[in-house]
């Protein structure tokens, strides 16, 4: 019998599982569960593009296409920064098309980490970004950001952490699984404390589109910060795409050119057909993501209200769609209270340990669901609360 | 006022409580929003959406495409307001087709109910020309709310 344990790099097995899939295995076996728990849009790709994608598939010759992207979708990435943050980046050789935001994060890492290097990772985030620094062979140093100041990140949050190995911090924002924003006089701070030193940035802005009362700010937008940035953006989150994976990478041309031969071999190109589709997102979809964001925003204000009136004291998430409501007050840790809810009034949440430790005590709610399904379940975790409350007694 | 009746149309039952929350405003401010919107006749009425499979099976449901002869200095109006004043009509539109003027949404016990009602009573309005038909087999949709094919959620965790 062959030995899987000795054939497996030691790299790999030492990569912990996600924290979030663990929890949805077992609401997966449960009959009348309602969730709460999904990162991806419950609107389906607007018409126009999922008809654009129907006349390639119908008219065009399906081919592998140029490895950082097809030259329309580049021009037109490189026409939205522009619009939206007032940078320029070439479109020959500052930009390429990932499959996903995930994949230019992970070539972002990859092209950028040495053995031992260190990389900042603010704290709550997505779960990718660890896991992805160790498999590129760095070192992950968690920063965590605090309830105090919305879970925005300050210069005194890890100006401690920064060592002579520090290679790069990731700015998460707007930020999942908190919803915090980072606003222009939250990032000038930082910018001025990075520009002396030789520290890149990752910005992943995969949500920048929907943020509420506000426009969405870049770090890029800074004074010489463009060149010290790997901005990350995609199709997903603003355009409900998730499943067409197309993301993309904007960042300096040395940076650019060598990264995108990690693309080259490991992912060759995008897919053909969602690149297409993604120019007629671009090119006319604003108006759907307004209407979408408009959807969320009422959810939104739902939810804060109602988790604050039920005493989970719930800050005002800005951005993407997430609610993180604290549930320190139950005495019960994240884990323990999703997994009671899920158990006994059949709701899935994912706790707020699956983000990182400064996550503990909150459980993160998306919002990306109908407001009749939202009310539902607003009613089990009210019905929940009212029995936690009467064990104390 | 565009949020207000967007949750309205996706549940008129909700509560000020919570049509509040979702607007951030009050209780009472959100009844009075309510309020000032039906006074201003900008919401006509509330109704109930039934899957009649299960309510009612032999309900019957017709669109009948009229063609009209308008009316000196009333166009379609008057025929329009005379078909409407029966119980059977669910709906009145005037269309911009060619084909037709008025199509007329019909209800009716059964098959012969709305036979009888667009032969006896719409056929014979002055002003008429002709009408056509149809039948609905089915409803799957109606006023944004799935009655039929609501796909299952296959969403992941990303």
């Amino acid at each position: 019998m062959i030995d899987y344990d000795k054939v497996l790099s030691n790299k790999i097995k030492n990569i912990k599982p996600s924290g979030i899939r663990k929890f949805f295995d077992i609401a997966g076996t449960m009959e009348n569960v309602i969730s709460l728990g999904v990162g991806e849009p419950d609107f389906s790709t607007p018409w126009v593009i999922r008809k654009a994608a129907i006349q390639v598939l119908e008219r065009k010759h399906i081919v592998y296409g140029p490895n950082k992207g097809i030259e329309p979708l580049r021009n037109a990435i490189s026409r939205r920064i522009k619009k939206k943050h007032g940078i320029e980046y070439h479109p020959q050789d500052e930009i390429i098309v990932t499959v996903g935001g995930s994949e230019a994060i992970d070539i972002a890492l990859r092209g950028l980490i040495d053995p031992g290097d260190e990389v900042l990772v603010v704290e709550p985030c997505f779960v990718c970004y660890a896991p992805l620094v160790e498999l590129a062979g760095g070192v992950p140093v968690s920063v965590p950001t605090r309830i105090e100041n919305n879970f925005k990140l300050t210069v005194e949050d890890f100006s401690d952490k920064v060592t002579d190995r520090t290679k790069l911090i990731i700015l998460p924002f707007p930020n999942n699984p908190t919803g915090a924003v980072m606003t222009r006089e939250d990032l000038e701070p930082i910018a001025e404390f990075l520009r002396d030193t030789n520290i890149m940035v990752l910005s992943d802005e995969i949500y920048s589109e929907l943020t509420y009362g506000r426009k969405h700010f870049s770090i890029i937008e800074l004074e010489d910060m463009a060149e010290r940035t790997i901005y990350v953006n995609g199709f997903s989150k603003a355009y409900a795409m998730t499943g067409w994976r197309l993301g993309y990478v904007a960042a300096p041309a040395p940076i650019i050119s060598q990264i995108s031969k990690i693309h080259q071999y490991g992912i060759m190109c995008s897919p053909y057909i969602s690149q297409n589709a993604a120019v007629e997102a671009l090119d006319s979809c604003d108006s759907e993501i307004a209407k979408m964001a408009e959807e969320y925003n009422i959810r939104r204000k739902f939810l804060v209200t109602e988790f604050n009136r039920l005493g989970l004291s719930c800050f005002n998430p800005e951005g993407a769609f997430y609610v993180f409501p604290c549930i320190k007050s139950t005495g019960l840790t994240s884990e323990e209270f999703c997994e009671r809810l899920l158990y006994e009034e059949k709701v899935a949440a994912v706790p707020g340990s699956a983000f990182g430790e400064s996550g503990e005590g909150y459980m993160r709610i998306s919002y990306a669901y109908s407001l009749k399904h939202l009310m539902e379940a607003m009613k089990r975790i009210e019905k929940f609360l009212e029995k936690l409350e009467a064990e104390k007694k | 006022m565009n949020d207000i009746i967007r949750i309205l149309q996706q549940n008129a039952r909700i509560s000020n409580n919570a049509l509040g929350e979702m607007l951030g405003i009050s209780a009472e401010e959100a009844a009075a929003k309510i309020k000032q919107l039906e006074d201003a006749g900008i919401i006509r009425g509330y109704s109930v959406i039934l899957d009649d499979d299960k309510y009612d099976k032999s309900t019957v449901y017709a669109t009948i495409e009229l063609k009209v002869t308008p009316q000196r200095d009333c166009g379609f109006d008057d025929i329009a307001k005379t078909i409407m004043m029966y119980d059977e009509v669910e709906s009145v539109s005037l269309m911009s087709s060619g084909a037709y003027d008025l199509a007329v949404e019909v209800k009716g016990n059964d098959l012969k109910d709305v036979a009888f009602f667009v032969s006896e009573r719409l056929a014979t309005i002055d002003g008429i020309l002709s009408t056509s038909t149809h039948f609905i087999l089915k409803k799957y949709k109606e006023k944004g709310i799935f009655i039929d094919g609501e796909e299952p959620d296959e969403r992941g965790l990303g």
